[in-house]
């Protein structure tokens, strides 16, 4: 029960290697000085501490059944809206084979263009043409990384980051700018553009940490309530003739310079960009800031428990500020892969729905930053598939989405999952002790 | 969740020692003093026509020609002595009066229409119609702020109504489409409604996850469901499944004759008038029954609730559904009166939008409707202004609600404080 106690020991990382304790303060294994009263009046009145150790632990499994179960469910929307099978399906009683095999080549050529169009072109010729959707998979997983880095670094902080749509705006905003209107040598001019976008995207993510430490506002709500201000404070820009694109009618910027964009890993026959790697490196720095910094360790405490955080001498409003700021910033970098890397010129929808997208990413991936990325990597692969699943096959891209969600409902809820495929825990099945065991579990 | 525990000024209020919030006073001042400048000094020195009539109109009222010069500097003097009046309060440490917010929007929007109308190229509108125009795009969000007070009175925050209002729109478009009757088609939306919230209660209730995390992904999976359907089903038999049939509006002769007043009372559609009862019915259900009574128990302390006997969980499932039914209609005012039919992502943020009113309204129903109701106005003076060719870019207009928001829930605009234990799922211990 007592959640400064558990801390160190709910990451196998931290557990080699204690982090050092923070200067000027006790370490975080004194913060559980505590009295057990206080702790266990604090518990209740703290869901985000459960939430976190539900999302840090939960079991690889439970993931991979929401995946498969979500999967099915897309796949009984596929086979009840297409038209051979609600054909095959009048005359049921009467050949029932029809109808299964109408149901199977529907969902097999759903699934398999997805796949073709996600990973593996089997049907291409050449090797290149073959790998391209590997390469699109990984460009559409880029600023869903980022994003979802961003979400995944609040939540470990106890904070809801449903601003990643706003934070990639700012943040494209401003590397757009940069981009399209200053004049600088190839290597500089990139480097710039994404200082911008950082810079953004940490200004509206630090809005909400300052609101919510200072002022104490809501920063759901205030996130929520950014990302429609950013929208319209892009289509705003957008009409005024620092962004527009001369001669344009349209909410247009105009293209950046070739040197403000992410050079091409590939050469031009791919999409996939430089950005990649910065995804990647954010996601080593977001691994060693949380496991192995000071900073990180502060983080984590106030994430699990900010009373007995402040007990402990932490500084919890810079916490909040910090984690919403580098949260920003993480978003702000996404802006500019779709920016500087797919986009190249600002538009009213520069984000697309990563934003939204990046918050179900770092759910999947258990807010771990090596998760995240695994979880960007199966979205951006479901958003490539979904895409070349639509041309090829007519099945709207929605059910993207649709499958996205499920998968999220499902890990949000283990017992449903484990209820379904009657995994045995070993668990009462009164809710109590469902609860319990689930902290228990936490603290082994 | 978090703000009433990391905000403990706000719960004290007045108990010594006074903690002194000077968020309200001080954004008070700034806005006085933008009219100040803005308005008054700014004046265009010209003057905004409101035409109150039309020319068919029954009973004609002339038109109200106001300079902008004189009324700005009215406002702009009344305006400081409001925000002055506030700061006098906090020093005392006294709580600021629940009409001072109000009032000081009211007359500062005043302000704000005759400068903008004035510094228009044709400074003319048909206020009538400015006002009749808000309140149409103010009836769902006043739906959904509803369902929003339902759900977050009894403690389960609702950050779905978004998805609540498009599956009710959806519900609403095909049922009335195959069935030609309304009457189904609003049940259909409340049935549609519902059962987002009960995935809501269900998921947030018995498996305890967090309800924002449902709202967010209840959200996207409407959206994506609703999409789905409308690209695979209605698109190409749109005759057979998105032509649903609409409300017509309802004329009470006489009374709908009233200048501004009549067409917004007294000629409505039936949601129209039951969005009246709807607040009504809620308003009176929460503060003035015994039902409301152990609603607002279980949203602030559920453990007391939960000691007299009230079943907490019971309760919040029921109002979280009860809520679903609310935003239904709203969502089916989408498809059987505002529009034709249904379109992908048709609600686009309204939900949002309904979700800032009940913050603004403070969690109150009769505070969501007006709240509601300014948000409808800048939603619609943000089109007309568009055409009039006024000097506030439209985006401003339709940015508003939110900046509102952000601002009340930063204690920037007075006191907004959520039901204690909004957000925190009850365990029985």
């Amino acid at each position: 029960m007592s959640d400064p106690a558990n801390l160190p020991d709910r990451d196998p990382a931290s557990t080699q290697t204690p982090p050092p304790p923070p200067a000027g303060s006790t370490p975080g294994g004194a913060a559980a000085g505590n009295t057990p009263a206080q702790l266990a009046e604090a518990s209740p009145q703290d869901p985000q501490a459960s939430l976190m150790r539900r999302i840090t632990t939960g079991n690889g499994l439970v993931s991979v059944l929401a995946i498969v179960l979500s999967l099915l469910v897309g796949a009984i929307l596929i086979a009840a809206t297409d038209e051979r099978v609600t054909s095959a399906a009048s005359y049921f009683f009467s050949r029932p084979t029809d109808m299964l095999s109408a149901i199977w080549a529907s969902v097999s050529e759903a699934y398999g263009a997805l796949f073709r169009s996600a990973f593996f072109n089997t049907q291409a010729d050449g090797f290149a043409n073959a790998i391209y959707p590997l390469t699109e998979t990984l460009t559409v997983a880029t600023p869903l990384i980022l994003a979802g880095l961003g979400v995944a670094l609040a939540f470990r902080v106890g904070l809801f980051n449903i601003g990643g749509q706003g934070q990639i705006i700012l943040g494209a905003m401003l590397a757009g700018w940069v981009g399209f209107t200053l004049n600088l040598p190839a290597g500089l001019h990139l480097l710039l553009a994404v200082v911008a976008g950082i810079i953004g995207g940490a200004i509206w993510g630090g809005i909400a940490g300052v609101l919510k430490a200072k002022r104490g506002a809501h920063e759901v709500i205030v996130t929520i309530m950014l990302n429609y201000i950013a929208v319209y404070l892009l289509l705003y820009v957008l009409t005024t003739p620092g962004f527009q694109r001369p001669g344009s009618n349209n909410p247009i910027s105009p293209e950046i310079h070739e040197s403000a964009a992410y050079p091409l890993i590939f050469g031009s026959g791919f999409r996939l960009h430089l950005g990649f790697i910065v995804a990647l490196l954010a996601v080593a720095f977001v691994w060693w800031l949380l496991n192995r910094s000071t900073t990180g360790f502060e983080l984590r405490a106030v994430g699990a428990n900010p009373q007995a955080a402040r007990t402990a001498g932490i500084n919890v409003s810079r916490a909040y500020i910090t984690a919403m700021v580098i949260a920003g910033a993480l978003a702000g970098l996404a802006g500019t892969a779709q920016i500087s890397g797919t986009e190249r010129s600002l538009s009213g929808d520069i984000a697309a729905s990563f934003g939204f997208d990046a918050i179900t990413v770092a759910l999947l991936g258990r807010s771990n930053p090596i998760g995240t990325m695994f979880a960007g990597l199966l979205f951006g692969a479901l958003r490539a598939g979904g895409v070349g699943m639509q041309s090829n096959t007519g099945i709207p891209i929605d059910i993207v989405l649709v499958v996205q969600s499920f998968i999220v409902l499902f890990i949000a809820a283990p017992p449903l999952v484990r209820s379904i495929f009657r995994i045995h825990t070993g668990q009462k099945k009164s809710r109590k002790s469902t609860a319990r065991t689930a902290k228990a579990g936490g603290a082994a | 969740m978090s703000t009433a525990t990391t905000t403990p000024s706000s719960r004290t209020g007045s108990i010594a020692p006074a903690i002194r919030n000077w968020g309200a006073p001080v954004t008070l001042a700034v806005l006085a003093l933008v009219a100040l400048v803005g308005f008054a000094i700014g004046s265009p020195h010209a003057s905004a026509r409101f035409r109150i009539s039309a020319d068919a109109d029954a009973l004609q009222v002339p038109d109200v020609v106001l300079g902008t010069t004189l009324v700005g500097w009215i406002t702009a003097v009344v305006l400081l002595a409001l925000a002055a009046y506030s700061f006098a309060l906090t020093t005392r440490a006294q709580p600021a009066p629940r009409w001072l917010v109000p009032a000081f929007a009211a007359v500062w929007v005043i302000a704000f229409l005759v400068w903008v109308i004035g510094s228009a190229n044709n400074p003319n509108v048909y206020f009538s119609g400015l006002i009749a125009g808000s309140f149409t795009l103010a009836i769902p969000l006043i739906f959904g702020s509803l369902s929003g007070v339902l759900c977050e009175r009894s403690g389960v925050i609702n950050i779905a109504i978004e998805g609540q209002l498009l599956a009710g729109a959806f519900g609403a478009a095909i049922v009335g489409s195959i069935t030609h009757s309304l009457l189904a088609g609003v049940l259909a939306a409340i049935v549609a409604s519902v059962v987002v919230s009960m995935v809501l209660a269900v998921f947030s209730i018995k498996y305890m996850v967090n309800q924002v995390i449902v709202g967010v992904v209840l959200n996207v999976l409407v959206a994506g469901l609703t999409s789905f359907l409308f690209s695979t089903v209605m698109k190409d038999n749109s005759s057979l499944f998105n032509s649903p049939p609409s409300f017509h509006n309802i004329r009470i002769p006489g009374l709908a004759d009233i200048p501004v007043f009549g067409p917004i009372l007294f000629d409505q559609t039936i949601l129209g008038y039951g969005m009246y009862l709807a607040v009504f019915l809620v308003w009176f259900g929460l503060f003035k029954t015994r039902w409301g009574l152990r609603v607002r128990a279980v949203g602030e302390h559920p453990k007391a609730a939960d000691t007299v006997g009230i079943k907490v969980n019971t309760m919040r499932f029921w109002n979280v559904t009860l809520a679903g039914v609310v935003a239904g209609v709203g969502g089916a005012f989408f498809t059987l009166v505002t529009s034709s039919s249904f379109n992908k992502e048709m609600t686009a943020g309204q939900g949002f939008i309904a979700l800032a009113a009940l913050i603004f309204g403070r969690w109150n129903p009769i505070g969501a409707f007006f709240a509601a109701l300014l948000f409808g106005f800048s939603l619609n003076l943000s089109f007309v202004l568009t055409i009039l060719g006024t000097p506030v870019p439209s985006q401003f207009m339709q940015m508003l609600p939110y900046v509102v928001t952000v601002f009340a829930v930063a204690g920037l605009a007075g006191k907004s404080r959520p039901p204690a234990s909004n957000g925190i799922p009850y365990v029985k211990e």
